[in-house]
């Protein structure tokens, strides 16, 4: 073991010497992406019922809003808030400035929830609008006012059908995190970067940093994987037993 | 000039192309920052200027080289020299043991004493004690942040990828102080208008594991020959004045071996 680790071209004690490090920048890194994907998930939701109902004043509003947040990279976005704002004497002898826009850390957090919030409006949008007219139609039939039609019926739906493409919003967000590392947050880029900059040594933090984010991309996966099987299995294809020609019946069209 | 530079490195690139790698060394890549005034920042128009970019093209002048510049962000500075995007850097990078395992250096060809900056009225002191819990803010990749961590564990290093966000966030209260070189923080902070209100803290840091015997030409290990003649070259600046001259552009006293003037 020793003898094949030395063919290894990388400095490995310097990475386990300042494994706690990284383990500390994982820490950052996920609370700032899964804080920001549960405040703008929360965000999202009565934005995309202002979007899909086609409210007279909040759809424009929030188009506007997701036009601008999908429009402009989210680094910039960032640099923005951390540093664009902090310009304007107003804002930092405002109450808003000590505790939040002075931190890197609130600044990346208002960035990044403000980022994936418009994203997820929009695919949520898209989920609601592609209910099935059956399932409107029936929440109708027995009786079910707009408010609880869209609870019980509509956005659970919509939810579901949105599991698989949100899993995209979350590991983008999650890659797109590392971007707190270029105003000062220790994330794990951060700490790569650190490593780098004490020892000179570029592969060695990157590539720690780039075998954790990839861990954690594979639990993402396998925890969404779960999601969908528990959460759209009445979607997945069974084998009933039936005989063929019952299979290649024509699909009834979608009423 | 610019443009013939340019032809020439595109010409050359070609002809190594052609399986003629003896061309392509004519023209000497030096990888410059950009983001370090005086030393090297950049007009509004994208020209490089400063002090760094004066000596570099002074020292390609005196070897009768042609030189490109090529703009690398600090941090990946030795990376790319390591890489072979450029073969050189002029980019005021001190000459230290832990770097010295990584590249080769020239002679120096400036040194001048690191310093704390804090607010005018801080109520600490520059003492590893004072700034316990204190947010310093250093460049990363920087010798600072090998001294920082090493002189004052207790306190919080905070990193930044240039010189002049150090700054921005020093006036916009987000670090409690800063760390860099005396003349950096003299030159384009504390004369400043954003600077104003601004003071050194305590006196010069020096320390040869972090800061080494001065600023030098960074090569790849086993250059020596480029190596010699930058150190002859910056050797010749000195002698015939040229370095003189560069230096009085930008500064009030001599810089190679010294320390600011009244301190």
């Amino acid at each position: 073991m020793e003898t094949l680790l030395s063919y290894i071209p990388l400095d490995l004690a310097l990475i386990a010497e300042n494994f706690d490090r990284f383990l500390y920048g994982v820490w950052v890194t996920l609370n700032l992406t899964f804080l920001s994907l549960l405040l703008g998930g929360l965000l999202s939701i009565p934005m995309a019922i202002a979007r899909a109902s086609k409210h007279r004043v909040f759809n424009p509003l929030v188009q506007g809003y997701t036009y601008v947040f999908r429009g402009t990279p989210l680094l910039v976005q960032t640099y923005l808030i951390y540093y664009g704002v902090g310009q304007f004497e107003v804002i930092r002898t405002s109450f808003l400035w000590d505790p939040v826009l002075s931190s890197a850390w609130w600044c990346a957090l208002i960035a990044f929830t403000l980022n994936t919030a418009a994203y997820t409006t929009e695919l949520l949008r898209g989920a609601i609008a592609d209910t099935p007219t059956g399932e409107v139609e029936a929440a109708i039939a027995t009786g079910h006012s707009d408010r609880s039609r869209m609870r019980r019926i509509i956005l659970p739906s919509a939810f579901r059908r949105a599991i698989p493409a949100y899993s995209n919003e979350v590991i983008f967000m999650l890659h797109g995190s590392v971007i707190a590392s270029t105003i000062t947050l220790q994330d794990i880029l951060g700490v790569g970067r650190w490593l780098n900059g004490r020892y000179y040594l570029a592969y060695e933090g990157f590539i720690t940093a780039a075998v954790l984010y990839f861990l954690i991309v594979l639990c993402i996966t396998w925890a969404f994987r779960r999601f969908e099987r528990r959460y759209l299995r009445h979607l997945t294809r069974r084998d009933t037993g039936i005989a063929p020609h019952a299979a290649s019946l024509p699909t009834p069209e979608r009423v | 000039m610019f443009r013939r530079t340019i032809l020439s490195a595109v010409a050359a690139s070609a002809l190594s192309a052609l399986a003629l790698p003896l061309a392509a060394q004519d023209t000497l890549r030096i990888g410059v920052e950009g983001a370090y005034p005086p030393f090297s920042s950049k007009e509004s128009d994208g020209t490089l200027i400063g002090f760094d970019i004066e000596i570099a093209k002074a020292l390609c002048a005196e070897m009768k080289r042609d030189c490109e510049l090529i703009e690398q962000e600090w941090d990946g500075m030795i990376p790319a020299l390591k890489a072979r995007k450029f073969d050189a850097i002029v980019a005021s990078m001190s000459i230290t043991e832990e770097r010295r395992r990584q590249i080769d250096f020239s002679e120096k060809y400036y040194k001048t004493p690191a310093r704390l900056v804090a607010p005018k009225d801080a109520d600490f002191e520059g003492t590893p004690e004072g700034l316990a819990g204190k947010r310093i803010g250093v460049q990363r990749g920087a010798t600072h942040q090998c001294y920082a961590e090493k002189m004052f564990p207790d306190a919080e290093i905070v990193l930044y990828g240039s010189q002049d966000e150090v700054f921005r966030d020093l006036a916009l209260g987000r670090v409690d102080a800063q760390l860099s070189d005396s003349l950096i923080a003299q030159e384009s902070f504390l004369s400043a208008e954003a600077g104003g209100d601004y003071a050194f803290l305590g006196g010069d840091h020096t320390d040869v594991e972090c800061y080494g015997e001065g600023v030098g030409i960074a090569v790849r290990k086993g250059e020596d020959a480029l190596r010699a003649d930058l150190s002859k070259a910056i050797t010749a600046l000195r002698e015939n004045g040229t370095y003189a001259e560069i230096n009085d552009t930008y500064f009030p006293f001599d810089i190679y071996g010294g320390r600011p003037a009244g301190d």
